[in-house]
């Protein structure tokens, strides 16, 4: 191996390749090459840092340096004082703001690596050279569940007792999902990576695949191996351009080291993964309206029971899981169930990824323990509210979830304590409205997303999203707006009592809290 | 490639459909699928044109308009939308004068509506063909749709 006097990490996520990351790539290394620096300085790129929206970053080791919103005209300066000179360029500096957070509430350790499972080596490793996954324990677990052969009931057992529960919206235990797939009967049975976030206000899942492919390919042949299936499929929606590229690459090299295919370790085991692509469905994140469309067909739900846990793909019991909680799973069999439960609460253990937006400082996704206020993610990791800008409203868990007032910051978020304050954490998507926001506008352009993602199977929600759409247009003329948002909350009411999927059934959440924390101010517009 | 030889590459299996339909829209001039091939597709996997009919109008990736060489995919989530893709979406109709669904006389452009994009960081944002902007402004939008037409001159 070659020693260099330092690694320069370039975050390379769809964010900062918008942001022409690669271009400032391209030049850094020219110049590296024209001051023959060469072989003293390495560039790596890495996945997304998860850290904050900060443009083009890049962290210098040794020394923990982090630079940001960098532009190619920063280039030479870094090359002459920095890798030259061995002085740090101070101007161009960003310092994360939970480290505030490290010194004054938390403790001293740095927070962000502790708290993190899924994202601990994302924007640490290159994710496109799976030896930095090796590196770090990577296809221990599966490894050491075939050598030293683990009985398919005992790993189920393992990720039982975790209390881990599915990260992609409904928070199911995952360990239950698995054991339902194990007892089915069948030949043939199958495990799908739900890779189609096609949540608003969610990219958590692009950065895991982005970030540490190896991770989420690892999770699934354990979960292969647990429920005796032995093909796994990973469906990417279509615009995910990035992931599926990186996907493409890892499964590749885990092809070439022999942990996918025929006969892992010896074992007997064998296990292939494929990726298939979306094409644009907000609906086919919905577990059986996903399985219709790897069949080709149009994304729409199918009735349950039965549960794909047995009758899934091609009628064959499949599991469907979620690139977060797929990317749980070796960690819990390396490191134990007792320790995923030293995260979170009792109920909900583990961490949750959260995605931070809307008129808050700073943007972007952080990984912590289940339990955390939305007080504690907003000022502490988001940074506050932007230009001085007042909280007016938080909405909760994606599209689907309700929208909350100030009074709501400090319950902690975990699967059942937002569902007792009449929300849903779903996919941990916090988007945070300044006074500047309208909420009749706001609840409009909710509406107008559901109006367009109604898959039209059902008659409550085809024509339920319709009428509601027509309804918060109707708001903005009416002398009559309270007798409006009354007739919305009995027709959401109605769509969550009679609709097929969750997407009719949720709507109630968004509509109903607008109405009980903001009607004042649509009433009063 | 045409049809016939993308056909070539896949098993006559009605799973495959959807990735017959992206091939076939990705090699087409106009990046759409016409009625002409669609058949073809049905007549591959023995299935009715009814349901290859159906399943290109279910998912907003495909479409049967023919459509200009640069497709403008402007998010209009709730996220985008609170940080003004509405601006966005006036000053790209202004510019290029064209709607929702329609393409610019010189077909170099067509614009359409997306679900969120997933780069909700950076919104408001825009995805034209496969490259992602973000943080756009009534500026950046107009200075992203020149580079592109200076492409072509």
């Amino acid at each position: 191996m070659d020693f260099y006097n330092y690694y320069a990490l370039l975050y390379i996520d769809d964010s900062t390749v918008a942001a022409g990351v690669k271009e400032f790539e391209e030049i850094l290394k020219r110049k590296l090459a024209a001051a023959d620096l060469l072989n003293s300085v390495k560039v790596l790129e890495t996945g997304s840092s998860g850290l904050k929206d900060y443009g083009i970053g890049l962290s210098v080791y040794p020394g923990d340096i982090h630079y940001g919103n960098l532009s190619t005209a920063d280039i030479d300066e870094i090359i002459n004082e920095h890798f030259i000179k061995g002085r740090v360029v101070t101007r161009l500096i960003v310092k994360p703001p939970e480290e505030q957070f490290r010194t004054s509430e938390l403790g001293p350790q740095d927070v962000r690596l502790q708290n993190r499972i899924v994202l601990s080596l994302s924007g640490v490793i290159d994710p496109e050279n799976i030896f930095e996954y090796f590196a770090e324990h990577g296809y221990e677990a599966i490894g050491k569940i075939l050598e030293e052969k683990v009985s398919p009931e005992k790993v189920v057992g393992i990720i039982k007792n975790s209390g881990l529960q599915g990260r992609g919206g409904a928070g199911f235990p995952t360990g239950l999902k698995w054991d339902f797939t194990r007892k089915a009967e069948g030949n043939q049975k199958y495990i799908i990576c739900n890779a189609d976030e096609g949540e608003p206000g969610t990219f958590k899942d692009r950065l895991i695949l982005e970030g540490n492919p190896h991770l989420v390919l690892e999770g699934m042949l354990i979960a292969g191996y647990a429920t005796g299936a032995a093909k796994g499929y990973i469906y990417i929606r279509g615009e995910y351009d990035l992931s599926i590229k990186r996907m493409e690459k890892a499964l590749s090299q885990a092809y070439e080291y022999n942990l996918l295919g025929h006969n892992l370790f010896g074992s007997g085991f064998s296990f292939d993964i494929e990726i298939k692509k979306g094409a644009g469905a907000y609906v086919c994140g919905e577990e059986t309206s996903l399985i219709e469309s790897m069949e080709g067909k149009r994304g729409i739900p199918r009735l349950k029971p039965p549960f794909p846990g047995t009758h899934g793909l091609k009628g064959s019991p499949t599991v469907v899981n979620n690139v977060e909680t797929l990317a749980n799973i070796a960690p819990i069999l390396l490191k134990g169930a007792e320790w995923f439960r030293s995260f979170g609460t009792k109920s909900c253990p583990g961490t949750k990824v959260f995605t931070i937006l809307g008129d808050v400082r700073y943007t972007g996704i952080v990984e912590l323990p289940m339990g955390t206020t939305l007080r504690q993610i907003i000022y502490g990791y988001g940074g506050g509210m932007r230009e001085q800008r007042s909280l007016k409203a938080v909405h909760l868990g994606g599209t689907s979830g309700a929208v909350f007032d100030e009074s709501m910051l400090d319950i902690p978020l975990d699967y059942d304590s937002v569902r007792n304050h009449g929300g849903m954490l779903g996919s941990g998507a916090i988007l945070v409205l300044s006074n500047t926001v309208n909420m009749r506008d706001y609840l409009e352009s909710v509406l107008l997303f559901f109006k367009h993602e109604s898959c039209g199977k059902c008659v409550p929600c085809r024509i339920g999203t319709a009428r509601l759409y027509d309804m918060v247009k109707l708001l903005e003329t009416s002398d009559n707006k309270e007798l409006i948002l009354n007739e919305m909350d009995k027709l959401s009411e109605t769509m969550n009592k009679t609709s097929f999927c969750p997407l009719g059934q949720s709507l109630k959440f968004p509509v109903q809290s607008i109405h009980q924390y903001f009607g004042d101010e649509i009433l009063r517009s | 490639m045409n049809t016939e030889a993308i056909l070539k590459g896949y098993e006559a299996k009605e799973e495959n459909l959807l990735y017959i339909l992206h091939d076939i829209q990705d090699a087409a001039e106009e990046h759409n699928l016409t009625d002409s091939e669609l058949k073809k597709v049905a007549d591959f996997l023995k299935i009715p044109v009814s349901r290859v009919n159906g399943v290109t109008g279910f998912y907003s990736m495909f479409s049967k308009r023919s459509r200009g060489k640069y497709i403008i995919r402007l998010c209009q989530s709730p996220p985008c939308y609170i940080k003004g893709s509405v601006n966005i979406y006036k000053t790209i109709k202004e510019y290029l004068n064209i709607s929702e669904n329609e393409t610019t006389e010189d077909r170099l452009f067509t614009l359409e509506f997306s679900s969120c994009l997933g780069v909700c960081g950076l919104a408001p944002a825009v995805m034209i063909n496969d490259d992602v902007y973000g943080n756009l402004t009534e500026k950046s939008i107009i200075e992203i749709l020149n580079k592109y037409q200076n492409l072509e001159e």
